[in-house]
C-alpha cells in the first residue's frame, strides 16, 4: 500500500490519544486534549459540508431549466441562504483553523496542549450550539435573505430572519475564542529552538486567520445583533423608512466578511503550504517571504471591504482607493503561487493524492485570484457586480482553493490522525473527478456572468440555458467525486492498512511524535536545531528530529 | 478581432461606446491573465517531470531566493495590475460624470418592476425608451429594498437604494431592443424582475415623446388622472388586460392557470378562496377589488403577504377594467368569451 514504508508497521502504538485516558462518550464530551477538540471539529464540520453541499446540487437541479424545475420561488431562495450560510458560517471558516489547526498546530511547535484547553472546548460547544440555533431557524421559517442579509430586505421579510442571525452571533464567538487560543500558543508555548523564523508556514498562516479571527468578528456580531434587533423591535437603524441607512449595514458587513474571506483562504495557503514541501522533499523557496505575506493578507485585508460596494454609489475617489488596496492582496497572493511553484526547483515530487489536490489547489488559485483582480478594476466590475462571474470567482477561491487545500490535509493528515492509510488508487480517482467536475460546474459560471446573468435568479431567459446545463452537468460529478472520497475515507478509518509513525517521510515539525499521537504528545519537550522541512544531506543524516530536552526539573 | 472575442467570451452586444471600452479592458485582462496562468502552470509542468522522485530517500539541496527573485515575484504582478487599473479607473470615472446636456430620466424600482418618468411626462412600466446618440443621466431610486439597475448591453449597473437617489448615465448608439435585469436580490419576483431599453432613433424618440404628451394632456383636459394615459377602449376586458400588464400585475398573477407569487387569476372569480386563518371567502367583485386596495387585509392561504397596494395608483375605470378581465378568464370548459392569445408579451428572449 505505501511503497516508502519498507516495514509495514504490525499495530498501533498501545497508547495514543484515541484509547486514552478513556474511550467513553464522556470522556471525548469532557476532553481537555487539542486533538479530540480538533477530531470533532472535523467531523461537525464535515457533516455541514455534506448538508451544504446538498444544498448546492439542489439549487444546479433547480436551475437546469429557465423555468421552475423542482421547487418554487420561496423555497429556492430559502435554499441558496441555507447553501451559503452553511457553507460559510458552519464548513469553510471553522473546518481548516478550528479542526485540522487545533490538530496539527500544538505539535508543530513542540505543545503538549493549547494554551487554555477549556475555553478550546467551550470553541466546540459554542460551535454546536450556535449550528443548532441556526439550523433550527432555517427548518422553523427559513430565512429568505441570502447569507449576505441586506438590508432592509432583511428587516423586512415576512420569513424568520432572527434565528438564524443569532445562530450566526454564537458562531462568532467560538471562532474569536479559536483565535484567542492559538495567538496566545503560539506566542508562549513554543518549544525550545522554535523561534519566529523557524515556527512551520502553517502556524504563521493560522496565527494571520486567528489575527483576523478576533479583530473581525466582533464586527459581524454586531451588526447582525442590529439587523435582529430591527427586524424584531423595528428600531430605524438601517431601514430608510425609519430614518436608517441601508448601505450603512453593508460597511458593517463587508468590514467582517471581506476579511472572513481570508479566514478560509489563509488556513488553506497554510495547508498547502505544508503539502508541497512535504511532497517536494524540499525546503520552502522563500520562507520569510511566504510567511510573511500572510501577515500582509490579513493586514491589507481590512481596507478592502468597500470593493463590494462599487455601484452603490460610492464616491468614485473611495472606490480608487479600494480598487487598489484590494490589488495588494493579489501581490501577496502573487508571492506565495510564485514561491510554492519555485519550491519544487531541484525537489524530489511524488505524485499523491495531497499533491494531487495542490495542484487543483494552484490551478483555481491562480485563475480565482487573477479573476479578483479582475473584479477591482473598477469599470469591470460595474458589469459583472452580482452576476454568476462573482459567484464563479469567489467558488474557484472557496471551493476550489479552500476545498483542495481541505481535501489535501484530509488526506495528508490521516495517517497523523488515525494510524491508517486511504486507498492511493481511489484517492487518486476522485481527485481527478474533483478537479475537473469543478471546472466544468463553475467555467460555465464565468461565461454566464459575462452574458450578464444576475446571480440568486429562480429563473432566467432561455439563452442562458446551455451554460446552466453545463454547470449542472459538472456539479454531479464534482458530487459524484466528492461521494467516493466520503466512502473511502470511511472504509480507512475501520480497514485502512496501518500506516506507521511518519508514511510521507515529512520532515514538518507535527511528524516528529508517533501517530496517532499520545495524549500528551511529546514524552519530554522536543529541542528543535533546523527548520521545519530540510531535506539536504546534513538535515537528514542528523538522527533525530527533534532531540530530546534534557531532563531539568 | 472584437466581435471575435466578444462571442468567444460570451459578452452581450455592445449598445455604447462605453461598451466597447470596456469590452476593450476586458480583453487585455483575459490575455494577460491566461499568459501568466500559462507561464505558472508551464513552469509547474516542466518540475513535476523534471523532478519526478526517483527514490524514497532522495535529497534535495536548501534553495533559498536571492532578493532579485521576490522583487520580481512582486514587481511583475504589481506593473501588471496597475496597468489594468490604470485603464478601469477613468472609465468607472467618467460613470459618475454625466454631461450637462444629458436628458434625464427618472428610474424607480419597487417590488418586481421598474418604473421610468420623464420630467414633463410620460410614465412607463418596465419599457425604457431613449433616443440613440444622446446622453440620457439616470437618477434612479427604490421604493422598498435595494434593486440594482442592469443593462448588459450597456455594461452599465448601478443599485436603486430606498430614501436616496443615485445616478449614472449612458449614450446609447446602436437602435435596438435591451434587456434590463435587477442584480440586487429582492424576494419572490427577483429574476422576474425585468425590463426592457428601447433604443430609437432620434427623430422616431421626438415624435413618441410628443405624441405622449398630447394624450396626457388631453387626458388631462378629460378629467382623467394626470400622467396615466389613457386610451379609448371598446372592449373593457381588453382594456383590463393592458392595465393588467402595464400595472405589473402579471408578474405575479398568471393567466394560464400556473400557480406563481399570488394565485392565478383564472377561474378565481366565483371561486371559494381559502384565507390565512382557516377562513372561506367568495371571490366576488367586492373582495377582487379589496384585494388590489389593501391586499394585506384577506390573504390567500399558503401565499405570502408581498403584494403592494394599489391604492391612489389606478383609476377606478381601471380597477373595474381589471376586474372585468379577471372574470373573462375561465378555462375552456366554462369560457364564453374569445379565445386568449398571449396577455402579456415578455421581453424577446434570444
Amino acid at each position: 500500500m505505501n511503497p516508502s514504508h519498507a516495514s509495514e508497521p504490525a499495530a498501533l502504538p498501545a497508547r495514543h490519544y484515541l484509547n486514552a485516558p478513556a474511550t467513553g462518550f464522556m470522556s471525548w464530551a469532557n476532553t481537555r486534549d487539542h486533538k479530540r477538540v480538533g477530531v470533532m471539529f472535523l467531523v461537525g464540520t464535515t457533516i455541514s459540508f455534506a448538508i451544504g453541499g446538498f444544498f448546492a446540487l439542489l439549487i444546479r437541479l433547480e436551475l437546469l431549466t429557465p423555468g421552475p424545475t423542482v421547487m418554487d420561488a420561496m423555497t429556492y431562495n430559502r435554499i441558496f441562504t441555507l447553501h451559503g450560510v452553511v457553507m460559510i458560517f458552519l464548513f469553510m471558516i471553522p473546518a481548516i483553523p478550528s479542526g485540522f489547526g487545533n490538530f496539527v498546530l500544538p505539535l508543530m511547535i513542540g505543545a503538549k496542549d493549547v494554551a487554555f484547553p477549556k475555553i478550546n472546548l467551550l470553541s466546540f460547544y459554542l460551535y454546536l450550539v450556535g449550528a443548532a440555533i441556526a439550523i433550527y431557524g432555517m427548518i422553523n421559517g427559513g430565512t429568505d435573505t441570502g447569507w449576505t442579509f441586506y438590508t432592509p430586505y432583511s428587516t423586512t421579510t415576512a420569513t424568520k430572519v432572527v434565528p438564524v442571525l443569532l445562530g450566526a452571533f454564537v458562531l462568532g464567538f467560538s471562532s474569536i475564542l479559536t483565535g484567542l487560543n492559538f495567538i496566545v500558543t503560539t506566542h508562549t508555548m513554543r518549544a525550545p529552538g522554535i523561534g519566529w523564523n523557524r515556527m512551520p508556514l502553517f502556524v504563521w498562516s493560522i496565527y494571520a486567520t486567528s489575527v483576523i479571527q478576533i479583530l473581525a468578528t466582533p464586527v459581524l456580531g454586531m451588526s447582525l445583533l442590529l439587523v435582529a434587533i430591527e427586524n424584531a423591535f423595528g428600531w430605524g437603524i438601517f431601514d430608510p423608512a425609519r430614518g436608517g441607512d441601508p448601505v450603512l449595514f453593508q460597511h458593517f458587513f463587508w468590514f467582517y466578511s471581506h476579511p472572513a474571506v481570508y479566514i478560509m483562504i489563509l488556513p488553506a495557503m497554510a495547508v498547502i503550504s505544508e503539502v508541497v514541501c512535504a511532497f517536494s522533499r524540499k525546503n520552502i523557496f522563500g520562507y520569510k517571504a511566504v510567511a510573511y505575506s500572510s501577515l500582509g493578507i490579513a493586514f491589507v485585508g481590512f481596507f478592502t471591504w468597500g470593493h463590494h460596494l462599487f455601484t452603490s454609489g460610492q464616491s468614485a475617489v473611495d472606490a480608487g482607493i479600494f480598487g487598489v488596496l484590494s490589488m495588494f492582496v493579489g501581490i501577496f497572493t502573487a508571492i506565495k503561487v510564485f514561491n510554492w511553484t519555485a519550491t519544487m526547483y531541484k525537489g524530489s515530487i511524488s505524485f499523491k493524492t495531497p499533491f494531487a489536490y495542490f495542484v487543483g489547489f494552484l490551478f483555481f488559485l491562480v485563475f480565482g485570484g487573477m479573476t479578483g483582480v479582475a473584479l477591482a478594476t473598477l469599470s469591470l466590475d460595474v458589469h459583472w457586480h452580482d452576476t454568476y462571474f462573482v459567484v464563479a470567482h469567489f467558488h474557484f477561491i472557496m471551493v476550489g482553493a479552500t476545498l483542495m487545500a481541505f481535501l489535501a490535509a484530509l488526506h495528508y493528515w490521516l495517517p497523523k490522525i488515525t494510524g491508517r492509510m486511504y486507498s492511493e488508487g481511489w484517492g487518486l480517482v476522485a481527485a481527478v473527478m474533483v478537479v475537473l467536475g469543478f471546472n466544468f460546474t463553475f467555467i460555465p459560471q464565468f461565461l454566464l456572468g459575462n452574458e450578464g446573468m444576475p446571480r440568486r435568479y429562480f429563473s432566467y431567459p432561455e439563452k442562458f440555458w446551455a451554460l446552466n446545463v453545463a454547470s449542472t452537468a459538472g456539479a454531479s460529478v464534482l458530487g459524484f467525486g466528492l461521494f467516493i472520497v466520503l466512502v473511502y475515507m470511511l472504509v480507512a478509518l475501520r480497514w485502512g492498512p496501518l500506516a506507521g509513525s511518519n508514511p510521507w517521510n515529512s520532515r514538518g515539525f507535527e511528524w516528529a511524535t508517533q501517530s496517532p499521537p499520545a495524549p500528551e504528545n511529546f514524552e519530554t519537550t522536543p529541542v528543535y536545531t533546523g527548520g521545519p522541512h530540510e531535506y539536504d544531506e546534513d538535515a537528514v543524516q542528523q538522527p533525530a528530529l527533534p532531540a530530546a530536552e534534557p531532563k531539568h526539573v | 478581432m472584437n466581435e471575435i472575442l466578444r462571442r468567444m467570451l460570451w459578452l452581450p452586444e455592445q449598445a455604447s461606446e462605453h461598451a466597447r471600452q470596456v469590452d476593450g479592458l476586458h480583453y487585455f485582462v483575459i490575455i494577460t491573465t491566461m499568459v501568466a496562468a500559462f507561464g505558472v502552470f508551464a513552469t509547474a509542468i516542466y518540475f513535476f517531470v523534471r523532478y519526478r522522485r526517483r527514490t524514497d530517500e532522495d535529497v534535495t539541496p536548501q534553495v533559498h531566493p536571492r532578493a532579485i527573485h521576490e522583487v520580481l515575484f512582486i514587481g511583475v504582478p504589481l506593473a501588471l495590475f496597475l496597468v489594468w487599473f490604470a485603464i478601469g479607473f477613468p472609465q468607472y470615472v467618467r460613470l459618475s460624470l454625466p454631461p450637462p446636456d444629458a436628458q434625464d430620466v427618472f428610474v424607480q424600482g419597487k417590488k418586481w418592476m421598474w418604473k421610468f418618468a420623464y420630467p414633463g411626462g410620460p410614465n412607463a412600466v418596465d419599457t425604457l425608451r431613449v433616443p440613440a446618440n444622446r446622453p440620457v443621466r439616470l437618477l434612479i431610486t427604490s421604493r422598498d429594498v435595494i434593486h440594482s439597475f442592469y443593462v448588459p448591453a450597456l455594461r452599465l449597473k448601478m443599485d436603486a437604494l430606498p430614501g436616496r437617489y443615485t445616478q449614472t448615465w449612458f449614450t446609447a448608439d446602436k437602435p435596438g431592443r435591451y434587456e434590463i435585469f435587477c442584480a440586487e436580490y429582492c424576494g419572490l419576483g427577483h429574476s422576474s424582475m425585468l425590463g426592457e431599453l428601447v433604443v430609437m432613433p432620434e427623430q422616431e424618440f421626438d415624435d413618441w415623446v410628443a405624441a405622449q404628451r398630447r394624450n396626457v394632456l388631453a387626458a388631462a383636459q378629460d378629467g382623467g388622472p394626470s400622467g396615466e394615459r389613457v386610451l379609448p377602449s371598446s372592449n373593457v376586458v381588453e382594456e383590463g388586460r393592458r392595465v393588467a400588464a402595464e400595472q405589473g400585475c402579471l408578474k405575479c398573477h398568471s393567466v394560464d392557470g400556473t400557480r406563481h407569487i399570488g394565485p392565478t387569476w383564472v377561474d378565481l372569480y366565483l371561486r371559494q378562496q381559502r384565507l390565512k386563518g382557516g377562513k372561506n371567502v367568495t371571490a366576488d367583485e367586492a373582495y377582487l377589488t379589496k384585494s388590489m386596495m389593501d391586499p394585506a387585509a384577506d390573504v390567500a392561504d399558503g401565499y405570502q403577504n408581498v403584494m403592494p397596494t394599489y391604492q391612489g395608483k389606478m383609476s377606478p375605470p381601471e380597477v373595474a377594467a381589471i376586474v372585468e378581465y379577471i372574470k373573462s378568464l375561465r378555462t375552456p370548459a366554462v369560457r364564453s368569451g374569445p379565445t386568449e392569445g398571449p396577455a402579456y408579451e415578455s421581453i424577446p428572449r434570444k
